[in-house]
């Protein structure tokens, strides 16, 4: 969506990740979703008297690898405590990191070619989880509310993004690209429908060139779908109240999905005031060289290098055929692709298959090895496989494993012999002779139509390229 | 040079905490405290700037643990210290705003 | 009542029974506890079981520990497994930690069986333990007065010969004050020596737990168990337990001991001359007196005045009656929170909340706060120049004997400025000691101070024996 009348849209994102720790950021209970409520609760994540912190390395590197991916520079760092009260925050206090984040400043690129800096990128720990009762079941209304305490005390780190962001897409495609960036770190499992990414928008409009105006922060954008609709929702109140003489309020807003509308949760003056101090119980973390050394050669390449790599393979890429390279980054499938080029796979087919065979049943993707996606699409170039039946083998492969060949085989797929396919395709020439004879004056659309009917005769065994070939040598 | 502290100062700082004073108990502490941070003064007065700030005794740094687990508590334990709980959690009263 | 290290000794040796000396403590505890209110819960059969297991290990042969069968009282802000635990508070009244502090742990490693949780001001803060919510504690020597604070019931456990150790906490002085109100040895052990895991926080960077003994050896021993690295506190020291027993009669002969000004400035001319006629004991004994001036000490009270609450304002936040403890129904949670602490908490925990609330809210930070840190940066440097010319430091631990009960309550400055000569070494993380030397007013015994630098502690121990000789005790 563009703004009307040459309005200009300022954003800043703050992502909160989930670090993909085993424990605890300050003790040993398990990081787990899902689990029974408060099963994975001790001492220290439920703040009882007496308990104290102890930080796990683990957090420290998987911010400093995002660090490292972010172009940001790791430093000297401290603890604060964020002071205010609430009852899904054990101790009334969040430790979070203030003055001093263990990554400072940074960028990141996107896609589109634009860049967007970062401000910092800090640790700090997860609250608990209420849910509400009574009214709606969402805290408006409710009755009582119950408190969950096993997500307490998750490591997390914010990201915060310069006010660099200038449309709700750019926002879409810096969040989409950042969570790339996560997953590939192994900081995050990136699963924003688990709440394990969550994104808060600040959002100004300004006539271009002008200075930033007063902005809005809206909370807990919990997908890149709302995440779009929320700016352009909010961008779009803002214009209307300053075209109407209106001025912009400093607020905290809350989007709201169903109605697709932003609303006051927290007007500026109703800000906390957080009493930030260093958190006494923790000391400093001064990463030396060695140690952010290790972070930084166990890093692979980050997506954009990735789309790079891949987009190398491909000649004159269609636009979809840059989607699916785009979903195969994202997924992690691009080495299985590679791999699959590199022995002799064409590139598009590799990434067809990847892009969407392979992402539609990612869950199960452990089951398949690069040899087995290779000789299934091996098999599938060489006319031995139709397209319907590797898809069919890569199908069963990612459900149960197993050697491609002998799936082909019990399945019955059997290869449909050229001299058959010669008789299949000599008598359609002699039952459609009109099409036969526009194909064979330069319509080469008209081969899509022998290929449809070949298929329909022979079920789907027949590989289309070895239909085209077929019709070719009769020419 | 901090200010000296005002009534409605105090009762800022009583919201803050979550206390609630009587009026005589705000006159109290109005006094009181303002004799504590009178006595502050020496120290507001001072001129440190440069001198660094101690959060902390003594300079130890990168305290971290393994990332391993450890075992948790029962829940029922857990359950047993709360005033209120229903279906596994702890209940409270409703709550009247987002966390911040 | 015996030496712990005797009870310990004889325990071991077949001599007594562990069963025997606890039947011993929980006899005075009974004779005495209703007049002193020392201890808040006293848990008998557990305690009289505990100790039999010790001597069944004894009679297995196995080696029991330094601490064989000795009885040893709590502080109520030292978490003990399913042991009720308050901190003085109303607002964990009935609460029973699912989880032990790692000094009990150790304390059981060592054979000591904890028998009790001893009385205190509400979460360490006072001087006199009248903050406590269950009433105050009163001095076994002259149940008039105070037995000092916050520690005051561990000490008067030890002084009414109800217990041979106990543990208590010191924040501002809350170990070495009523030490030395009610006759005692009291340590305020370098910052990290002991893990504060298990101590409920008063305030984080000031807190250590220490021992209450009658002599200089025990104290050393109870010590010497306790201490050393604890993976469970982030600010716990990276070291093993340091060897002090075997140190305490060292003696000071070439040491230096530095007799320092502001730290006997204002006390009763009788404390003042009994810290005289300790230096004249240490020069006795072959140490050389330099007389010192640390003038940072004086902003010392008023940074720890403003670091101490701060601190607390947070720490003491998570009481809120939603997880444990005290809950006061209201309508709504906010409403639910602020209804219980203010039942919940005595004016004095009350008083601290707002002065920390206040010194970090926005505006107000930089002014005390922030310069309240930089006021310790600059009594750290001044003591680290009196460590140059000094080996250890000596000076007062209170400006007067025991107080009377009432004396101070109505005037929390005044109360706030007993603790004057003892809050400067929580500010700088180091290590003192409180030494029993001579008596004042009403025959009430006078604590004698000794300051060291961190990890000094085998010295402190080393002098305070040399005092503990010359003013005749064994």
């Amino acid at each position: 969506m563009t703004l009307r009348d040459g309005w200009e849209m300022v954003i800043g994102l703050e992502v909160h990740t989930e670090l993909k720790t085993s424990t605890k950021m300050f003790c040993g209970c398990a990081n787990e979703f899902g689990s029974e409520p408060n099963t994975n609760v001790c001492p220290v994540c439920l703040g009882l008297p007496g308990s104290l912190p102890v930080l796990n390395v683990r957090a420290v590197d998987l911010a400093m690898a995002i660090g490292f991916a972010l172009h940001s520079t790791i430093g000297f760092s401290t603890f604060h405590r964020k002071n205010y009260f609430y009852p899904d925050m054990p101790k009334d206090f969040q430790i979070s990191q203030y003055d001093l984040p263990i990554n400072s400043g940074g960028y990141l690129d996107l896609p589109d070619g634009s860049r967007v800096t970062i401000e910092r990128a800090h640790l700090e720990e997860d609250t608990g989880k209420s849910t509400h009762l009574g009214g709606s079941g969402r805290i408006h209304g409710a009755d009582r509310s119950l408190v969950d305490y096993n997500r307490s005390g998750v490591p997390l780190v914010e990201i915060v993004s310069g006010p660099d962001i200038r449309s709700s897409a750019q926002a879409r495609g810096y969040a989409s690209e950042l969570r790339g960036i996560l997953i590939a770190t192994g900081a995050s499992d990136g699963r924003m429908e688990e709440g394990s990414m969550r994104i808060d928008a600040n959002v100004s409009v300004r006539r271009p060139g002008d200075p930033l105006g007063t902005r809005c922060e809206i909370k807990n954008l919990n997908s890149l779908r709302s995440l779009h609709r929320a700016i352009d929702y909010e961008a779009a109140r803002q214009v209307e109240l300053v075209e109407g003489g209106a001025k912009v309020r400093q607020e905290t807003r809350h989007w709201d999905e169903h109605l697709g509308e932003t609303s006051t949760m927290r007007t500026k003056e109703e800000a906390e005031d957080y009493r930030y101090f260093r958190e006494p119980d923790l000391v400093d973390l001064v990463p030396d060289t060695a140690w952010q050394e290790r972070i930084r050669a166990g890093l692979g390449a980050m997506p954009a290098e990735r789309r790079a790599t891949l987009l190398a393979r491909l000649t004159d890429p269609t636009p979809s055929q840059l989607d699916a390279l785009e979903v195969v980054v994202d997924l992690g499938f691009d080495d299985l692709v590679l791999a699959a080029i590199d022995a002799g796979v064409e590139a598009p087919l590799a990434l067809a298959r990847a892009a969407n065979e392979l992402a539609a049943a990612i869950d199960d993707i452990a089951n398949l090895t690069q040899d087995a996606f290779i000789a299934t699409l091996t098999m599938e170039q060489g006319g031995e496989l139709s397209a319907t039946q590797a898809k069919t083998v890569l199908l069963e492969l990612l459900a149960h494993a197993g050697d491609p060949r002998a799936i082909a085989a019990a399945k019955g797929f059997e290869q449909l012999s050229s001299d058959s396919l010669g008789e299949t395709v000599a008598a359609l020439i002699t039952q459609y002779p009109d099409e036969w004879a526009r194909f064979r004056d330069g319509d080469e659309k008209l081969a899509q139509f022998f290929i449809g009917q070949v298929m329909k005769l022979t079920k789907g065994q027949a590989n289309g390229k070895a239909v085209i070939a077929e019709l070719q040598s009769r020419r | 040079m901090a200010s000296s502290l005002r009534r409605e100062d105090v009762a800022k700082v009583a919201k803050l905490a979550r206390l609630t004073l009587s009026e005589a108990e705000l006159d109290e502490f109005t006094a009181q405290l303002g004799q504590v941070l009178e006595h502050a003064n020496d120290i507001a007065a001072l001129d440190l700037e440069g001198v660094v700030a101690t959060a902390h005794p003594f300079g130890l740094i990168n305290v971290v643990r393994a990332d391993e687990r450890r075992a948790s508590l029962a829940r029922d334990d857990v359950l047993a210290m709360a005033p209120d709980t229903q279906d596994g959690r702890f209940a409270v009263p409703r709550i009247m705003g987002e966390a911040p | 009542m015996r030496s712990a290290l005797d009870i310990a000794r004889d325990v071991r040796s077949g001599a007594t029974t562990a069963e025997n000396e606890m039947a011993t403590s929980l006899a005075a505890i009974r004779a005495r506890n209703d007049e002193l209110n020392v201890f808040l819960f006293v848990d008998e059969e557990g305690a009289l079981d505990a100790a039999r297991r010790v001597d069944e290990r004894v009679t297995r042969g196995e080696d029991v520990g330094a601490l064989a069968g000795v009885p040893i009282a709590l502080k109520d802000n030292l978490c003990q497994s399913g042991v009720p635990t308050t901190a003085g508070s109303k607002i964990l009244k009935g609460w029973r930690p699912p989880y032990s502090a790692t000094v009990v742990g150790r304390l059981l490693d060592a054979g000591a069986v904890p028998m009790g949780k001893t009385n205190m001001d509400e979460f360490a803060m006072g001087s006199s333990t009248e903050t406590s919510a269950f009433g105050p504690t009163r001095n076994p020597l002259n149940v008039e007065r105070v037995p000092g604070g916050s520690s005051g019931g561990s000490a008067s456990a030890v002084a009414a010969d109800m217990t041979p150790l106990s543990l208590g906490s010191d924040t501002g002085g809350s170990i070495r004050q009523p030490a030395a109100l009610c006759g005692l040895v009291g340590v305020k052990p370098t910052y990290g020596l002991v893990s504060r895991y298990g101590l409920i926080a008063f305030a984080s960077s000031l807190d250590q737990i220490g021992p209450f003994a009658k002599n200089v050896a025990d104290a050393a021993a109870l010590l010497e168990v306790i201490a050393g690295h604890d993976p469970m506190d982030s600010t716990s020291l990276p070291e093993l337990a340091p060897s002090l027993l075997s140190h305490v009669n060292d003696g000071v002969a070439g040491k230096r001991v530095g007799l320092v000004r502001e730290l006997f400035d204002g006390a009763a001319d009788e404390v003042v001359a009994e810290v005289e006629r300790a230096a004249e004991a240490l020069r006795d004994a072959g140490a050389t007196i330099v007389e010192l001036s640390v003038p940072e000490i004086h902003l010392g009270l008023s940074a720890y005045y403003l670091i101490a609450p701060a601190e607390a304002s947070s720490n003491l936040a998570r009481y809120d009656g939603v997880r444990y403890g005290l809950r006061v129904d209201a309508d709504d949670v906010a409403a639910m929170n602020e209804a219980t602490r203010t039942a919940g908490f005595g004016a004095e925990v009350k008083r601290r909340i707002m002065l920390g609330t206040y010194a970090l809210s926005a505006g107000y930070y930089d002014a005390y706060y922030g310069q309240a840190l930089k006021v310790r940066t600059q009594l750290i440097d001044a003591f680290r120049r009196a460590y140059l010319e000094a080996d250890l430091l000596l000076g007062a631990t209170a400006p007067t004997v025991a107080f009377a009960i009432g004396e101070k309550t109505a005037d929390p400055m005044a109360m706030y400025l007993s603790d004057v000569f003892t809050i400067p070494t929580n500010l700088a993380g180091d290590a003192a000691i409180s030494v029993p030397f001579g008596t004042g007013e009403a025959d009430l015994p006078i604590g004698v101070q000794l300051l060291g630098p961190g990890r000094s502690e085998a010295g402190l121990f080393a002098a305070a024996r040399v005092l503990e000789l010359a003013d005749g005790r064994s």
